[in-house]
């Protein structure tokens, strides 16, 4: 059984077809890479997955567990249901949306705090022993994450910078922070959109070869990019959308070296195209 | 008959000291009072948003002057329950005024916070409060510190209508001397009052804007 299955989504914004009936799975370990044109539903279909966008009709079952059946007698879930289910799910957004009055440290350690507070029995607020057996399990629980960050700071090769703040970092650096952010949150599957469109040519690699490092056989990848090289190097399945709609599926050798939808060879050419 | 200095000094004093009162009590509860309203007037349910911001246009609407006199004399005069207290109904009066300006700015403050913020936080899986609070707030907070500055520096000399309904504030009292004794110079002396005090809020705000800095939002 596939890691990730996504079944008829389709999501309209007014009276625009953004995604129409998007079908794909997803295994674990694998690297799935989104390619297209802008406005072809990329972008859309990762927010959905990240409950930033609610789909019309649907599904969305992770390891058999079913996140999302639209369109089956609309309810509103509660914060608290759709909060537990998009931490199935990790984003790095195109614009880094690093949290900019926090340091480095902080920006990653922030949510796994507060998450981990969370998990901890509320002490009654008049037995002093129960505060204070609260505030040392919340100190224990604060070191272990911080340690857990500085280890994700490092791999994204950040870790003289833990004390910098958003502002200080050059945007491929604030790109890596948001790497380690993501995946202090151990996501099943971590969705990247775009995550170097928003970065001088000069600072893509950095991003593009963190991103490569991160593949290994149980960390389930998502990437929306437009780097055709970086897809055709990092991707174990390539999607190419085009107009809401799933053009072509298959390994990178099929779709980038012998595509088969015509729509798919033209955006491909055009992609190659140097000015 | 010439009065002494000193007792100018110490009649304009005891001024100063309900023009602080009246200063300070209409800080500390419109401030939080202009947050709620600034919630309302964002809020996704019509009738409130509606409501709010229809409030928010009769109190900046009509003068705060007007709007002492109302809180005064509305109660006696509507409900039989006159208001005993004149200091009450100036901070009352001046709480909400003040409130209905101070959401506008959070309003602005908020609305420009980028989405992504919201999202960020939200995929991280933070709770709507836990967003606002820890994420959204103080860059709120950095970007309304010059327009609230600007407002509470208004509020400093606003205090002056409190004299609308006889409350000894700052110039009432300088009034009231200038009356008796038939000089002028004690009226122009309460200048002397305003700059200080309002010098004194200017450096807590400069300083307040370099404490923030550190970060840009």
């Amino acid at each position: 059984m596939a890691l990730l299955e996504v079944k008829n989504i389709s999501k309209k914004f007014g009276s625009t077809s953004v995604l129409r009936d998007i079908n794909f799975e997803v295994e674990k370990g694998e690297v799935l890479v989104l390619i297209g044109s802008s406005g072809s539903g990329k972008t859309t279909l990762l927010r959905c997955l990240n409950f930033l966008e609610t789909p019309d009709t649907g599904t969305i079952v992770l390891n058999g567990e079913t996140l999302v059946n639209a369109g089956a007698g609309v309810k509103r879930e509660n914060e608290n249901a759709v909060r537990k289910k998009r931490l199935h799910f990790g984003m790095v957004f195109q614009s880094f949306n690093l949290f900019p009055q926090y340091n480095v440290l902080r920006n990653v350690t922030l949510a796994m705090n507060m998450l981990s507070k969370e998990s901890l029995k509320k002490p009654s607020p008049f037995k002093l022993s129960e505060i204070r057996e609260y505030r040392k399990k919340c100190a224990e629980i604060y070191a272990d994450n911080e340690k857990k960050a500085l280890a994700l700071i490092e791999r994204v090769g950040l870790i003289d910078k833990i004390n910098n703040y958003p502002c200080e970092l050059s945007g491929g650096q604030c790109q890596r922070v948001a790497i380690a952010r993501a995946l202090a949150l151990s996501p099943d599957i971590l969705c990247f959109d775009e995550p170097t469109s928003a970065l001088d040519p000069e600072l893509t690699g950095e991003v593009l070869r963190v991103i490569k490092g991160l593949k290994s056989s149980d960390r389930t990848m998502i990437v929306v990019t437009h780097e055709m090289e970086f897809a055709r190097g990092v991707a174990d399945k390539v999607i190419f959308m085009s107009d809401g709609i799933i053009e072509e599926t298959g390994t990178p050798e099929e779709v980038f070296g012998n595509p088969k939808s015509p729509k798919t060879r033209a955006f491909l050419s055009k992609a190659a195209e140097v000015v | 008959m010439q009065p002494e200095f000193s007792y100018v000094l110490q009649q304009l004093m005891s001024g100063f000291g309900v023009t602080c009162t009246i200063f300070f009590l209409t800080l500390v509860m419109a401030l939080p009072l202009g947050l709620l309203i600034a919630f309302g007037s964002m809020s996704n349910f019509k009738p409130v948003k509606l409501i709010t911001r229809a409030f928010v246009w009769v109190i900046r609407g009509t003068p705060l002057m007007l709007q002492v006199i109302v809180v005064f004399y509305g109660p006696g005069l509507w409900f039989d329950t006159p208001v005993s207290s004149r200091l009450t109904a100036v901070v009352v009066a001046f709480v909400i005024n003040y409130a209905c300006y101070f959401s506008e700015i959070y309003r602005g403050g908020i609305e420009s916070i980028a989405r992504g913020q919201y999202e960020a936080g939200a995929v991280l899986g933070m709770t709507k409060t836990q967003i606002f609070f820890r994420v959204i707030l103080l860059q709120v907070v950095k970007r309304i510190i010059p327009p609230m500055s600007n407002e509470i520096i208004t509020l400093v000399k606003d205090t002056s209508l409190a004299r609308v309904i006889t409350v000894a504030e700052l110039i009432k009292e300088a009034q009231e001397i200038v009356n008796i004794y038939g000089i002028l110079w004690p009226i122009f002396f309460t200048a002397v009052f305003y700059l200080i005090f309002v010098g004194i809020l200017t450096l807590l705000f400069n300083f307040l804007e370099k404490k923030l800095s550190y970060f840009k939002a």
